[in-house]
């Protein structure tokens, strides 16, 4: 009930700053200074090379992609296009493009750049990340083989229509908004040295970039929504270290910084900073994932007697500071699959003792649980959990590695159990996927999940075109889950972005808080940056 | 003087060889990879992109393979390319040297002017409230982590009194570099200050300095002319060694005040697994040690002409 009130109050809060924002005029002008805060330098600016978060912050600005996320309706939304039609059995898309749409060197973008920059990223003499997205379109697998040219499902019908066909029945949306996907110019690109004078779509164009302290961005006049952006200027400032960027923030010289569990407290309690605060639900999972080839792990009673032995309620509360909402199963809140009616596992030692006695460990087992340093989802979480567990019979050896290896160790599976952070939105099916026995542990059955029922449910929802069904079949998934328990349901992480006053217009974007759609931004007259 | 020069520069070429070997192998049995560690916060990597990446980069040559390639690479000049930036780790380099040496430079000015001022004075009145006040702030200079005191100097000058930017580069001016510049220098200083100190007490107590005395040479001119000279040998070897590893000790208050030089670089491409950044950024801290080297042993034989090379 408090957790309902919680989120209530969250959500509240959320939708009140952007009422109040909503109420005034934006300004036109000014200069935002954002932070890029994971780590202490920029891979690349050009999109199509990096799927780094880092990196995205700034190609939110700088780049388009077809589709586009809507934080304020929590769903995807046409960007490049005015409209779609898609064929009977749910292939064909048939996309009207924007006829408004400017690259910054000037030109308009037609169906040939979205043809250009989709084939360029199945290059398979490259490793483009944006690959994975792209290879829904049928014969783009066979451009990354080396096998074809062009890709056979894209079909430009004119300047402005683009025609695509798809392999599988799914909302081509969640492939084709992701930033690696981002719509680039040829003539750019090929110039060579593009990382270095990025060119796209967005509502900024780029200025300058100081490799390890800054990239600035300048407002594009002829970017296609009228009257936007409002701000002249976005500066991306560097800033990996937490402590610093809370000392820069509270000095004024950075408009929005991101905040980790301690200084979310902190913020909180303080009167001035505490109405700077956006949060949000964000689109990943915290879990314990539990491997099956160790034999406890391989008794779904044991997997369920984990999740009632730890007071998880109080780990998010007191540990993570309440910086996470606690996780009911996979899929996260936002996620239209999520059962609302679903309760968390109920901490409760006795079942838990009972349940382990059922599965034939009366007294219990010990355990290597790998671990990394992280704060929120790694070693201090690792330590709460041991008494927990210990009071139950079971003994966690906590066995610590560097965040880098994690995922070697999970494709590996060179773990007993293991603690992680997964991204688990927005597209549930491509998400509840990752338990699909037919996934191998490369791509992300980590625990090597194998339930027929699971399958069918996934099978069956990937091949309806019925979008209220689908979603019922994901649900169904993903209950099925909690009840399996294939690891320790832990948090969905909460992101928190403080924000100056003087900012409007920021999104709680769940997919991620720093992406921001910066042309609905816009900075009043408060602020010291002239 | 060509000849020192000469062996010196002799010297360099097997320790650089001893240095490329070490890291290249070091990186090599190392955990986790660049392709792994793209799958950041469960953002997972496509299986086929990463073995096309794998391919791409290399990482499927076998070890030997690797490191002849790498050998070869580096004598023609070419450190490889960034697994992350796609670019010329010799580019990426290049432009955080710069902002790298001003920090160093700035540190190292700051170390010599205070520390060696202050051993100096401190060591003329030994016992004295300057001398106990000045090694007590040498020991605690010594002891002190860069990152705390960094932190205690943001707190302090930027959002307390307000006379100076928190972090970041700005246009390269003053304001920006005096924080970062004074938390990487506090260490140095530190020991300067001690070992100038002990250096001019020992000299103060020769035989040659007593002799000068007592034939009738004013204080003054014993300290300028006799102390200060002889006391400068252990003085310029402190501030050698200190001033070439300040580029590796730089990577803390690099990354603290957002300052855009090789250390943060490095740091980055460690945590990313970017190996031929890190091993780059490596090199050309190593390269800058013993060029410093080189020069403070040239500076030997013009300070004490006593000092000679077989």
């Amino acid at each position: 009930m408090r957790k309902l009130v919680w989120l209530a109050a969250a959500a509240l809060a959320v939708l009140g700053a952007g009422a109040a924002s909503a109420q005034q005029t934006p300004r036109k002008g000014g200069t935002i200074r954002m932070t890029a805060p994971y780590a202490a330098s920029f891979g690349s600016l050009d999109a199509h090379t990096t799927p780094r978060a880092q990196d995205e912050i700034v190609g939110k600005s700088l780049n388009r992609t077809l589709y586009n996320w809507d934080s304020a309706a929590n769903k995807l939304v046409l960007e490049l296009a005015t409209s779609v039609t898609a064929s009977a059995d749910g292939l064909v898309y048939t996309y009207k493009l924007r006829d408004d749409a400017y690259f910054h060197n000037g030109r308009k973008m037609t169906a040939d750049d979205i043809i250009w920059s989709w084939t360029r990223i199945m290059d398979g003499s490259k490793g483009y990340p944006g690959a994975r997205y792209i290879r829904l379109i049928k014969g783009a697998i066979a451009v990354e083989k080396g096998e074809a040219k062009e890709i056979s499902g894209l079909k430009k019908i004119d300047d402005f229509t683009l025609e695509v066909t798809i392999t599988d029945i799914t909302d081509p949306g969640y492939y084709f908004f992701d930033g690696t996907t981002a719509i680039l110019p040829k003539e750019e690109v090929e110039k060579g040295n593009f990382a270095n004078n990025p060119v796209g779509l967005g509502p900024f164009k780029f200025k300058e970039h100081i490799p390890g302290s800054r990239v600035v961005l300048e407002r594009f006049d002829k970017f296609y929504k009228p009257g936007k952006p409002y701000m002249d200027r976005i500066i991306v400032v560097l800033m990996a270290e937490a402590a610093a960027r809370d000392v820069a923030f509270r000095n004024k010289e950075i408009d929005t910084s991101i905040l980790g569990p301690a200084q979310y407290v902190a913020y909180r309690a303080d009167p001035q900073l505490s109405k700077g605060i956006l949060e949000v639900a964000e689109m990943f999972t915290r879990s314990m994932r539990m491997n099956p080839a160790f034999k406890p792990f391989s008794d779904k009673r044991v997997r369920q007697a984990i999740n009632h032995a730890i007071d998880t309620d109080l780990i998010v509360k007191r540990l993570v500071k309440d910086k996470a909402y606690r996780a009911t199963s996979w899929l996260p809140l936002s996620s239209p699959s999520f059962d609302k009616t679903i309760k968390p596992y109920a901490y409760d030692p006795e079942k838990a003792k009972k349940l382990l006695a059922e599965a034939g460990y009366p007294n219990g087992f010990e355990f290597e649980f790998t671990t990394s340093q992280n704060e929120s989802w790694g070693l201090p979480i690792v330590e709460a959990m041991i008494p927990y567990l210990d009071k139950v019979g079971i003994k966690a050896k906590p066995k610590l590695i560097e965040v880098t290896v994690l995922t070697d160790t999970l494709i590996k599976g060179e773990f007993q159990a293991i603690i992680s952070s997964s991204l688990t939105g927005p597209d549930s099916l491509a998400q509840l996927k990752c338990f699909h026995s037919k996934t191998p542990r490369t791509a992300c059955n980590y625990v090597a999940f194998n339930n027929p029922a699971f399958d069918k449910l996934l099978d069956d929802a990937g091949q309806t075109t019925d979008n209220a069904k689908r979603i019922d079949l994901l649900r169904q998934a993903n209950n099925l889950l909690y009840d399996e328990a294939p690891v320790w349901f832990f948090n969905y992480n909460k992101a928190v972005l403080a924000y100056q006053p003087w900012i409007h217009g920021l999104q709680a974007n769940p997919t991620e808080i720093t992406h921001q759609y910066a042309e609905d931004i816009w900075v009043d007259d408060k602020s010291p940056v002239k | 003087m060509l000849l020192v020069l000469a062996r010196r520069l002799a010297n360099v070429v097997p320790t650089l060889l001893a240095v490329i070997a070490l890291i290249f192998l070091l990186f090599s049995v190392l955990p986790g990879s660049f392709i792994s560690g793209m799958s950041e916060e469960g953002r997972t990597i496509d299986p086929a992109v990463m073995e096309r990446m794998r391919k791409e980069m290399g990482l499927d040559d076998p070890l030997p393979t690797r490191f002849a390639k790498y050998v070869a690479h580096i004598a023609m000049g070419d450190l490889g390319t960034s697994f992350r930036t796609r670019e010329p780790v010799t580019k990426l380099i290049g432009v955080r040297v710069w902002p790298s040496l001003k920090l160093v430079f700035a540190a190292m000015t700051f170390a010599v002017c205070v520390g060696v001022t202050l051993g100096f004075f401190a060591a003329l009145k030994p016992g004295s409230l300057l001398d106990t006040a000045s090694m007590v702030g040498a020991i605690s200079g010594l002891s002190l982590s860069q990152f705390w005191f960094g932190l205690m100097l943001m707190y302090l000058f930027a959002l307390k009194l307000q006379w100076l930017p928190s972090f970041g580069y700005g246009d390269g001016g003053l304001s920006h570099i005096i924080l970062p510049a004074v938390a990487l220098g506090v260490g140095p200083m530190a020991l300067l200050a001690r070992t100038t100190r002990a250096a001019v007490l020992d000299v103060l107590n020769a035989d040659f300095v007593r002799t000068a005395r007592s034939k009738g040479m004013s204080e003054r001119r014993v300290v300028e002319w006799h102390v200060l000279r002889n006391a400068l040998v252990l003085v310029v070897t402190i501030v050698g060694l200190q001033f070439g590893s300040l580029m590796g000790q730089a990577v803390v208050v690099e990354k603290l005040f957002a300052w855009p030089g090789v250390g943060s670089l490095m740091v980055d491409s460690v945590f990313q697994r970017d190996v031929p950044a890190v091993q780059g950024c490596i090199l050309m801290i190593v390269l800058f040690f013993l060029a410093i080297n080189t020069l403070v042993d040239i500076a030997y034989v013009v300070i004490d002409p006593r000092i000679r090379y077989r």
